[in-house]
């Protein structure tokens, strides 16, 4: 058993050089990135001289340029992440396809939800009065299928 | 000489506007004839002034003359003459005359029509029409004058005005400047005319609603004399809408129809109040509720109306600054704030006399159904207000310009379109007043079984995103019911009229239009979701350099470039034109031309694709890059966008429905009236 012992560290120390290597090959290594992977970040960004066309569909000459540069970006290992708050910091929040959500800009996440919530909760409480009001009425005859259908349809289609 | 006839016509045009106003107010307030008549006759003169300044300004565009500043920046003389007259909307002084000159058509039509038996509501119809008229001419005079010409002064400057400043001498140039290259399409040409006729035609509706109030009308005459305007209008806006995405489509080169930008969102919110509009109307005349609620609708479609004009012509989407710099953006804001004040406050003076007939006694019954379809509109009209209005807000409060794009838009919206399609699929089957779980259940689980069809079969076709799944259930689901309830309502007829069933369904149809037309638009609406979930979902794209002979490979399909040409054209462009052969599962299915075009003019390229469209999808190459001395490699990027036809489809399916439901029928109304017409015109004198 004792005989084991000496082997861990050496062991652990193993491990730890091919987990370092195999994670430096996966984000230290230099390489080419395609055009399908500077598309997937210049898609998520916007020109920053034009008005509402994403980086990826840009045409102009510009936009060329900037998508060089998250090309030479991602060759050095830099993440989607930094590239957005790179180009966010050069050129403002504007580049980005969203409010980076601080500040003013959670207003905009917040009030549609928020409104269309109160709007549920007017007609909610309006459906409530209406039926309260309706409980003294006469209670109509519930609708029912087929024979009955042909003739709410003339009768529909006479009051049109 | 054109240029001053034309501006002569705008200004009298104007000065009848303010005098229309008056005396139609002054004529309905004091109930004198006369001068309602005279105000009538003021809206009547309006078109063929307007039409005359129109066509001034036509024959100035086809004509070539440069010395008008309007014509030299939307048009050159290589463009060919349909463009040049089309061009009359391609600027944004000529749009705005476009947009007064519809106004006095559908003015003078309404007015004309609706003379003799709506006489009490005229008025005000025509006091609201000559306002907005009057505005939009007031915006022609005071800041976009399509008819100013270009004066080269003393001091070597050139400016645009509409009379000689002192010592300057007429600047004719030699040529223009031509319409944007990418407005030069089929889709361009058509959209703004068509949204414009949409803007305006529901101008009409809302004229009526303010007649209503103010003459205490508060039953739904308005309503009734209405409603075929307000589909026209709504199909003119989603004509206008279909249009803009095929032009996007075909020319934007980003392979796709619908970019959530702020110009797209400014035509569709009216399209949106427009729609609920349409649903809750229905509530209001079939059980007399919701007059407040149809109110309110039809106040805000006008306001969202001059609200998507305001933010495509006042500058104020590029920058606020650009807004307060130029003065027609304040002008529209003032505008749109007015009338709005003044509509809603119309509303409350009369909140008490339009209380509901009725109540609410059932949650499934058809008129909650619609109202919650309502409040799913609105809360889509809510995120796309915010969305457009929350840059400008942050760079005034901040000072830091924001971009709301579309992922926001998408993920906020999904929710309430799914809501919104399944209201579609279960409203028709619930009825009026009363309509329980029971009955409901019972009349849906045929249709509910039918539609399980859809995601099952799109299981094994492979598919595994729930979403997906979840979506395509939606949409057979509706489409499932639609088809049922005509069956139903063609078997009912058959059985008790002894009629076949194929004749049953048409005769069934042709009674009640508004109601099947109805249908039909919904069957359109399931095919666009079709097409939209496909390529919403389903949609890949890949990019690459690739040498002559090279392949990029997309699922099932390969590209291979086989040459590239170069070349000027006569009208100043030069042409990239690739061609690439295209295969599927091996199998070679064609050739494609996607092109660059840069035009020199503009110093701008336009990109054109190479399309292979079937039912099943899309194989979309755009040209991106070339090298261009060798021409040797070439980067193309390439979409598969799988069903989206079915969206185009889909819209020819919505068009024709919406024509079914507001074709102009025999009105017996019509009849009566004309019979009574005449001694009702000899109390008006006329």
């Amino acid at each position: 058993m004792k005989r084991w012992f000496w082997m861990l560290p050496l062991l652990a120390a193993a491990a730890l050089v091919f987990g370092v290597v195999t994670a430096q090959a996966q984000i230290g290594t230099p390489h080419e990135p395609t055009d399908d992977e500077v598309n997937a970040v210049a898609s998520q960004l916007y020109c920053p001289v034009c008005e509402n066309i994403p980086l990826d569909v840009c045409g102009t000459q510009a936009c060329a340029q900037w998508r060089e540069l998250i090309r030479e970006q991602l060759a050095q290992g830099w993440t989607e992440e930094a590239i957005k708050a790179y180009f966010a910091e050069q050129y403002g929040d504007r580049v980005l396809a969203e409010p980076p959500r601080r500040g003013l800009n959670w207003l905009v996440y917040v009030l549609p939800p928020l409104l269309i919530l109160g709007g549920g909760v007017v007609l909610a409480q309006a459906f409530r009065s209406w039926r309260t009001a309706a409980e003294d009425a006469e209670e109509p005859p519930p609708a029912t299928i087929d024979d009955e259908y042909a003739a709410r349809l003339e009768e529909e289609l006479k009051k049109r | 000489m054109l240029a001053n006839l034309g501006y002569g016509a705008v200004l009298i045009t104007a000065i009848l506007a303010i005098y229309g106003t008056v005396a139609a107010v002054q004529g309905a307030r004091r109930n004198n004839p006369a001068l309602v008549y005279s105000a009538r006759n003021a809206m009547l003169l309006t078109f063929p002034l307007l039409s005359l300044a129109s066509v001034a300004l036509v024959i100035l565009l086809v004509t070539g003359r440069f010395e008008v500043s309007f014509v030299s920046e939307v048009t050159s003389r290589a463009m060919p003459t349909y463009l040049k007259a089309t061009a009359w909307w391609g600027g944004q002084a000529g749009s705005l005359l476009f947009w007064a000159w519809l106004m006095s058509a559908f003015t003078s039509a309404v007015t004309l029509r609706n003379w003799e038996r709506d006489r009490e509501f005229l008025p005000w119809v025509i006091a609201v029409g000559m306002v907005t008229l009057g505005f939009f001419l007031f915006l022609i005079l005071a800041f976009e004058n399509p008819f100013e010409r270009l004066w080269a002064l003393p001091t070597g400057q050139v400016e645009a005005h509409l009379f000689a400043p002192r010592g300057a001498t007429l600047f004719t140039p030699q040529d223009g400047n031509g319409l944007n290259p990418l407005l030069r399409h089929p889709g361009m040409i058509l959209h703004p005319p068509l949204l414009y006729l949409g803007y305006v035609s529901f101008v009409i509706p809302f004229a009526f609603a303010i007649a209503a109030l103010i003459t205490g009308r508060t039953d739904d005459r308005w309503i009734r004399i209405t409603r075929r305007w307000a589909l026209w209008a709504w199909l003119f806006l989603s004509l206008g809408l279909i249009f803009g995405g095929r032009w996007a489509y075909d020319v934007l080169g980003w392979g796709g129809y619908w970019g959530w930008d702020p110009v797209e969102i400014a035509a569709f919110m009216p399209w949106l109040t427009g729609t609920a509009f349409l649903h809750s109307v229905m509530i209001q005349e079939k059980r007399g509720m919701l007059k407040h609620w149809n109110m309110i609708l039809i106040i805000t479609t006008y306001a969202l109306v001059i609200f998507g004009t305001f933010l495509t012509r006042s500058g104020v989407l590029s920058s606020v600054h650009a807004f307060a710099q130029s003065g027609i953006g304040p002008s529209f804001f003032t505008f749109i704030g007015l009338t709005f004040l003044i509509s809603m406050s119309l509303l409350f003076w009369r909140w008490n006399a339009l209380k509901a007939r009725n109540q609410m006694t059932s949650l499934l019954s058809r008129e909650a159904l619609f109202l919650l379809n309502n409040l799913v509109f609105m809360g889509i009209l809510v995120i796309c207000f915010w969305g457009v209005i929350f840059p400008l807000i942050s760079e005034l409060v901040t000072g830091q310009k924001v971009t709301v794009g579309p992922p926001f838009y998408e993920r906020a919206t999904a929710p309430l379109f799914a809501g919104m399609l399944f209201l579609m699929g279960i409203a028709p089957l619930s009825a009026w007043r009363h309509s329980t779980a029971k009955t409901l259940g019972r009349a849906m689980w045929k249709p509910f079984i039918v539609s399980l069809i859809a995601p099952i079969a799109a299981f094994i076709g492979g598919i595994r995103l729930w979403a997906a799944l979840f979506s395509f259930w939606l949409a057979a689901f509706v489409a499932a019911v639609t088809l049922y309830e005509f069956w139903r309502g063609a078997r009912a007829r058959s059985r008790r009229a002894g009629e076949s069933l194929p004749l049953a369904l048409v005769r069934l149809a042709g009674r009640n239009r508004r109601r099947y037309g109805g249908y039909v638009i919904h069957l359109g609406v399931v095919l666009m979701a079709v097409g939209i979930i496909g390529i919403e979902v389903f949609q890949t794209e890949t990019q690459a350099t690739i040498p002559q002979g090279g392949e990029i490979t997309l699922g099932d399909y390969t590209m291979r470039y086989d040459s590239l040409a170069l070349f000027d054209t006569p009208d100043n462009r030069n042409v990239a034109r690739a061609v690439v052969s295209v295969y599927k599962n091996g199998q070679y299915v064609g050739e494609l031309h996607p092109r660059r075009d840069f035009f020199y003019d503009f110093q701008q390229p336009m990109t054109i694709p190479g399309v292979r469209s079937t039912w099943e999808e899309d194989f979309y190459v755009l040209l991106v890059d070339w090298m261009p001395v060798t021409t040797e490699g070439a980067t193309f990027k390439v979409y598969h966008n799988p069903l989206v036809n079915w969206v185009w489809f889909g819209g020819l399916v919505f068009i024709f429905g919406t024509l079914v439901a507001a074709w102009p029928e025999k009105d017996p109304e019509d009849v009566a009236v004309r019979r009574s017409g005449a001694a009702h015109a000899r109390a008006y004198g006329d």
